[in-house]
């Protein structure tokens, strides 16, 4: 069974159609790459399989499980229970700027504990522990050990997009997306992010990653999809795809970026 | 030297009423301010536009008025026997929860969307982001105009001897006419003083407080 199953997603922003209805399927360790010129709902798909936004139509599916079927109303809680199948990676952060960034990695697994201790105190303080514990585990993959109990206004932007790595990892989402995980810093900054997705990709971790850096997402993903007005133009293995389109389009689209 | 007693226990006494103009307004209006900025934000048009004129017309027109116009009004309309410190309260409390429903709104409405979108892919309710994610951005942005309003508001309690509420000024006032002298009134403007230069130094306190972050 598939991990990610989408079907004919669709998605208007007032008269404007974002998405004109995206299948596609993804299995459980695989990395996804998509890639696509701006303006082509690249963005919206994320934002609309993490919930961020509500598709006008269509359906999809978590290990067989369904998460969202257009027109089908879901309280706030099983909204929220769905969500943690998903971890997001934004293209600025979005890191809490008043909180460390320990806290930043710890903050919502402590709220989702609450639960569990709430009728024994004394589990308490075992349970933040644990999560504090593992949290400084996932800070020590990302590479960021030492800067725990620093805020996010003194680190770089590429330290940020690690916390929110971090952060995203904390929760054990079954599949961690990217948008653009690279596109809002410096160039000298860009690969210490990839090198942890690659990392993360030879842990076999689930990724969907949007992204421009044609050479990477050959090199890390399993699939490729080149997304063109809303639609899937192409998809297929890094080879097919970037090696051999088929389409005018794709083919239009990887010149355009290696003139650049 | 008895003259300089005198005075300061009368001043003292006036000040008093300022302080506690000063304190129940606060302590009313900042919560109603909370609840009126909510409103203003509101999904709902039956529900926003309303606050909304409501807060247009009371910071569109003179505390002064407002305050005689509660101050007065029931009189005019049969109703007897209203405090005029109650009603100065009350006109109190209504202006400045205005004023700092604006403050809440603008503070809570510069929060980006991505910090509300991140509390949501991380899986919390929207309390929990509200609480846990953005309020602290909020307070950190909000304290420099809640500062600017605090010493507002100090020096706005003397409007309230408007409708007979014998605060400080209406105490100086009327030493001064008594004895012909006048500077129990510049007497008076050393309570202000002293009262605005310690909030001054409260909120300096809190600001540097929340300086351990940016953004
Ligand atoms: N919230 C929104 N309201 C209106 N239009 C939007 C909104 N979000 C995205 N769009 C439009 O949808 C189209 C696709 O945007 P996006 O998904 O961000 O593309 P990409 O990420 O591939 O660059 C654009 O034309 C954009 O203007
Ligand atoms: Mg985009």
């Amino acid at each position: 069974m598939s991990i990610l199953e989408l079907k004919n997603i669709h998605k208007s922003f007032g008269k404007t159609k974002v998405l004109k209805g995206i299948d596609l399927t993804l299995e459980k360790g695989q990395v996804l790459s998509i890639i696509g010129s701006s303006g082509s709902g690249k963005t919206t798909l994320l934002r609309c399989i993490n919930l961020l936004e509500i598709a006008d139509e269509g359906e999809f599916l978590v290990n067989g499980e369904v998460i969202f079927r257009a027109g089908e109303k879901i309280s706030a809680k099983e909204m929220q229970q769905k969500q943690l199948h998903f971890g997001l990676v934004f293209q600025d952060f979005n890191l809490f700027p008043q909180y460390t960034v320990l806290d930043n990695v710890m903050l919502a697994p402590k709220l989702h504990a609450k639960e569990e201790y709430k009728k024994d105190r004394k589990k308490r303080k075992e349970i933040f522990d644990k999560i504090r514990e593992e949290a400084i585990e996932i800070l020590d993959r990302v590479g960021l050990k030492d800067k725990i109990d620093s805020y996010p206004c003194e680190l770089s932007g590429g330290q940020k997009q690690r916390v929110s790595i971090a952060r995203a990892l904390a929760l054990k989402p079954s599949i961690l997306f990217f948008d653009e995980p690279t596109s809002a810093l410096d160039p000298e900054l860009t690969g210490e992010i990839l090198k942890v997705i690659r990392k993360l990709a030879s842990e076999k971790t689930t990724m969907v990653i949007v992204t421009h850096e044609i050479d990477f997402a050959e090199a890390v993903s399993d699939k490729i999809i080149f997304m063109d007005d809303g639609l899937i133009e192409e998809e297929g293995t890094p080879e097919e795809v970037l090696k051999s389109p088929k389409s005018e389009r794709t083919r239009a689209f990887l010149t355009k970026l290696s003139d650049q | 030297m008895s003259m300089l007693i005198t005075v300061t226990k009368n001043l003292l006494e006036g000040f008093s009423t300022t302080f506690e103009i000063f304190g129940l307004t606060l302590l009313m209006a900042l919560p109603l301010g909370l609840i009126i900025s909510f409103g203003s934000m509101s999904r709902f048009k039956v529900i926003r536009w309303p606050i909304r004129t409501i807060i247009w017309i009371i910071r569109g027109t003179p505390l002064m008025l407002q305050l005689i116009i509660f101050g007065f009004g029931p009189g005019f309309i049969g109703i007897k026997g209203v405090n005029t410190f109650v009603a100065a309260i009350v006109a109190f409390v209504i202006n400045y929860a205005c004023y700092f429903s604006e403050i809440f709104r603008g503070g809570i409405e510069s929060i980006p969307k991505g910090q509300y979108e991140a509390g949501q892919v991380l899986g919390l309710t929207k309390t929990q982001t509200f609480f846990k994610v953005v309020l602290m951005q909020v307070v950190k942005r909000i304290v420099p105009p809640m500062s600017n309003e605090f010493l507002t508001l100090v020096k706005d309690t003397s409007l309230a001897n408007t409708i007979m509420v014998y605060e400080i000024i209406w105490n100086a006032k009327r030493l001064a006419n008594a004895s012909g002298i006048l500077w129990p009134l510049f007497y008076s403007g050393v309570f202000y003083l002293a009262f605005c230069g310690i909030l001054t130094l409260i909120f300096g306190y809190v600001e540097k407080k929340l300086n351990y972050y940016r953004g």
